[in-house]
């Protein structure tokens, strides 16, 4: 594995490497001293276009567990902002020497083409609304610590999956793990090739919600509203959002998750948000093991990150 | 090059060329036509003419291309009405129509002039301005489409290329209008609405891709649209670059109940497709996008049964940077003329869906009929004038951009091996290409 482009890159066995290595580096997260000198001296650049403090800082904390030297490169205030192009940026990177890069991009592919233009290891943060791989990620990881399985599990992932790079991640990586995803959104948010994908499809959560051992809610713009994806932001959420009443409709031990920045009471509400089986929190935590686990599986690391006491 | 006094006293005597793909027959070339066809060349030639060896080459009438994007006034660098030429003329090209989407746009008899100007003073290849349908291609009102007819550039056809005439009333009015001059409005058929921040066909790659989808109903529905306002007002309009089956099907259908429509449909949309778009490079960025295997399939046979009546570049330079960007934010359009015949021999001739008369059809006589073009598009016989290309079909060749006469770099068959090679052009019986080099 060179870079993390995509979750379809991603084979049973490298997926399930990348969870079991997330555990170990975990519990590391448990000790007093959080440090491993794995990664030190190599150079972990975050690359942000877009503002996502969450993700910067989960990739940041990674990166200084391993003891990688971090750049933080945001969009904003640098030279990015004054027009100078992706190519341009990625030829200072390749200058400063940067052993990985860290991208999150608005555009689609820009990840892809990253990795065309530099030498070191190119770690999909988010592109536009292609793919979130460390998510989907930290996502299965969350899963499989909540329930104890992958293989089999039934997933239900909801709202906006037309846009959503979380959603397509997921799809593939769940795919791979074994795992049975349902997509639950209005016909105007999926893709009109959604039949190709390996996934079921529903209109109807509440058909759904019985069914399910994880139910990921996604974010919903609610000015996709103008775009008329939906009539109003109310009925999206009397028809799609995850309230009290629906709740109730899931399996006992089944979870929440939400891939964050929630919107409370536009698809889920507070009391659900907050409930002990909503996984928010949790994966922000398990979201920075994953990361580690990736960055030391991409740059190989001169020591051994794993059993190391 | 040399000048037209003295080029147009040089007689050129073609050996051993085979004439649309038929046995080789001498072609002699003199005062800017073609003075004979077969054994009475050789014959009549006179002491001083010079030979060009071109035993089994294919000689075609010089090609004509309905659809460039020469960037002169506006983006010389990209391209200029002179590299454009000499471009064509590469590519066996000696007429070319000059799209209006240029800065200012061709909206006026002005700008019309000075591209026809250009054109005129470049030699390598006739230039017909194209004149936009609507004042600086804003959709909203017609341009002064009479003035531009009438202009020393006789404009015939009319079109907002890169923008679709999407108002039906205003398409209704234009149709009509042109009528008075027998002109043509060549759409570009893109519903605006359906393809907001479109990057790519829609489907299966699109969708996996994570990039906003152009579906084929945002064409068809405005090219049904179109055929019907055409039929109804009794006016001839032509369909620009066609990408879809459904578009294919539809202007089938239109051709059978009687409408005056013709289409083209470009080079790489009859070898490209969508799934080349994985990688996110946008030098595969193109509008209209590259569809599927099917949509291919669907335009090879419209092509081949006439449905789709030419072939045309949309020769579309770009600079470097504008392709070398994130896919999103990169220019659309690809370099054609360099190697049309290439694709089209690769795609059309060589799995036997066209012989080399009907390619001369497609590439030379039916643009030129479209365009109204007189003297390019005619037949290689005496007393035609000498617009001929020289081709060798035996050939092969590793595209390379870089050795290209476009100033810009932008060919999607970058490092592909094609097939054929063009050798020779004769421009009105002045070579602009021979052996395979520009003069
Ligand atoms: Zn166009």
């Amino acid at each position: 594995m060179r870079h993390l482009l995509s979750t379809a890159d991603l084979g049973h066995d490298e997926a399930v490497l990348i969870l079991d290595t997330a555990r170990e580096l975990a519990q590391i997260g448990e000790r007093s001293v959080k440090k491993l000198p794995t990664l030190r001296g190599r150079t972990v650049v975050n690359l942000f276009y877009e503002d996502s403090t969450r993700t910067r800082t989960s990739f940041e904390l990674a990166a200084k567990r391993l003891s990688a030297d971090v750049i933080n490169f945001s969009a904003k205030g640098s030279s990015v902002a004054k027009g100078e192009s992706l190519k341009d940026t990625a030829l200072t990177l390749q200058a400063m020497g940067a052993d990985g890069v860290v991208v999150r991009h608005g555009a689609s592919g820009a990840a892809h083409r990253l990795a065309g233009w530099v030498d070191g290891s190119v770690v999909n943060a988010g592109d536009g609304t292609h793919e979130h791989p460390t998510q989907a990620l930290l996502d299965a990881y969350t899963m499989r610590e909540r329930t104890g399985r992958l293989a089999g599990l039934r997933v239900a992932i909801v709202g906006d999956v037309l846009h959503s790079r979380v959603a397509r991640s997921n799809v593939l990586l769940l795919h791979t793990l074994g795992a049975e995803v349902t997509l639950v959104a209005p016909p105007t948010l999926v893709p009109v090739s959604v039949g190709t994908w390996p996934c079921q499809v529903s209109y109807d959560l509440d058909e759904v919600l019985p069914k399910s051992d994880v139910v990921m809610m996604l974010r919903v713009q609610a000015e996709r509203m103008n775009e008329a994806f939906f009539p109003t932001a109310r009925e999206y959420s009397r028809r799609y959002g995850l309230d009290r009443d629906r709740f109730a409709l899931m399996g006992e031990d089944a979870i929440v998750m939400h891939p964050g920045p929630m919107v409370r009471g536009m698809e889920i509400s507070a009391e659900v948000a907050d409930s002990p089986r909503a996984t928010v929190t949790r994966q922000v935590a398990n979201g920075v093991s994953v990361r580690m686990a990736v960055l030391y599986l991409l740059l190989g690391g001169s020591e051994p990150a794993i059993g190391q006491r | 090059m040399s000048d037209e006094n003295e080029s147009g006293g040089t007689e050129y005597l073609i050996r051993g060329a085979r004439p649309l793909g038929g046995e080789p027959a001498d072609i002699l070339v003199r005062a800017g036509e073609i003075a004979a066809v077969g054994p009475r060349a050789a014959a009549e030639a006179g002491a001083p003419a010079r030979t060009v060896q071109a035993d089994g080459m294919i000689a075609l009438p010089g090609l004509v291309d309905l659809h460039t994007h020469l960037r002169e006034p506006g983006r010389e660098d990209a391209e200029t009405v002179a590299s454009g030429c000499r471009s064509a003329a590469m590519g066996g090209f000696t007429a070319v129509h000059a799209m209006a989407n240029t800065d200012p746009v061709a909206d006026t008899a002005g700008v019309v002039e000075q591209v026809w100007r250009l054109g005129r003073d470049s030699g390598h290849c006739d230039v017909r301005p194209v004149g936009a349908v609507t004042r600086g291609l804003a959709g909203e009102r017609l341009a002064e489409l009479g003035a531009m007819a009438d202009s020393v550039a006789r404009v015939r056809v009319f079109s907002d290329d890169g923008m679709c005439v999407s108002d039906p009333l205003l398409m209704r009015r234009a149709l009509e209008y042109v009528k008075a001059f027998d002109g043509v409005v060549a759409q570009h058929a893109q519903d605006p609405r359906l393809t907001q921040g479109a990057q790519m066909n829609e489907g299966e790659v699109s969708d996996r891709l994570g990039l906003a989808g152009w579906p084929a109903v945002a064409e068809e529905a405005v090219i049904a649209r179109d055929c019907l306002l055409a039929e109804h007002v009794g006016s001839r309009l032509h369909v620009c670059h066609v990408s879809t089956k459904g578009s294919v099907e539809i202007i089938r259908w239109a051709k059978q109940r009687g409408c005056d429509v013709t289409a083209e449909v470009t080079p790489h949309h009859l070898l490209l497709t969508d799934d080349l778009v994985e990688g996110y490079d946008p030098i595969y960025k193109v509008n209209p996008p590259l569809r599927t295997a099917a949509d291919v399939h669907a335009l090879r046979e419209g092509l081949a049964d006439g449905t789709i009546d030419c072939v045309a570049t949309d020769h579309a330079p770009h600079p470097i940077e504008a392709k070398e960007t994130e896919w999103a934010n990169a220019a659309m359009g690809m370099l054609g003329l360099e190697t049309a015949l290439s694709v089209v021999q690769h795609t059309m001739v060589d799995t036997g869906l066209l012989d080399w008369a009907a390619v001369a059809d497609r590439m030379s006589a039916a643009p030129a009929r479209i365009g109204r073009l007189t003297g390019h598009g005619r037949p290689l016989a005496a007393g035609e004038p000498a617009n001929i290309a020289l081709y060798d079909a035996s050939a092969e060749r590793v595209v390379d951009p870089a050795a290209m006469e476009s100033k810009s770099t932008n060919s999607p068959y970058r490092g592909m091996r094609l097939p054929g090679r063009v050798t020779g052009t004769f421009l009105r019986g002045v070579p602009t290409v021979l052996d395979g080099k520009i003069q």
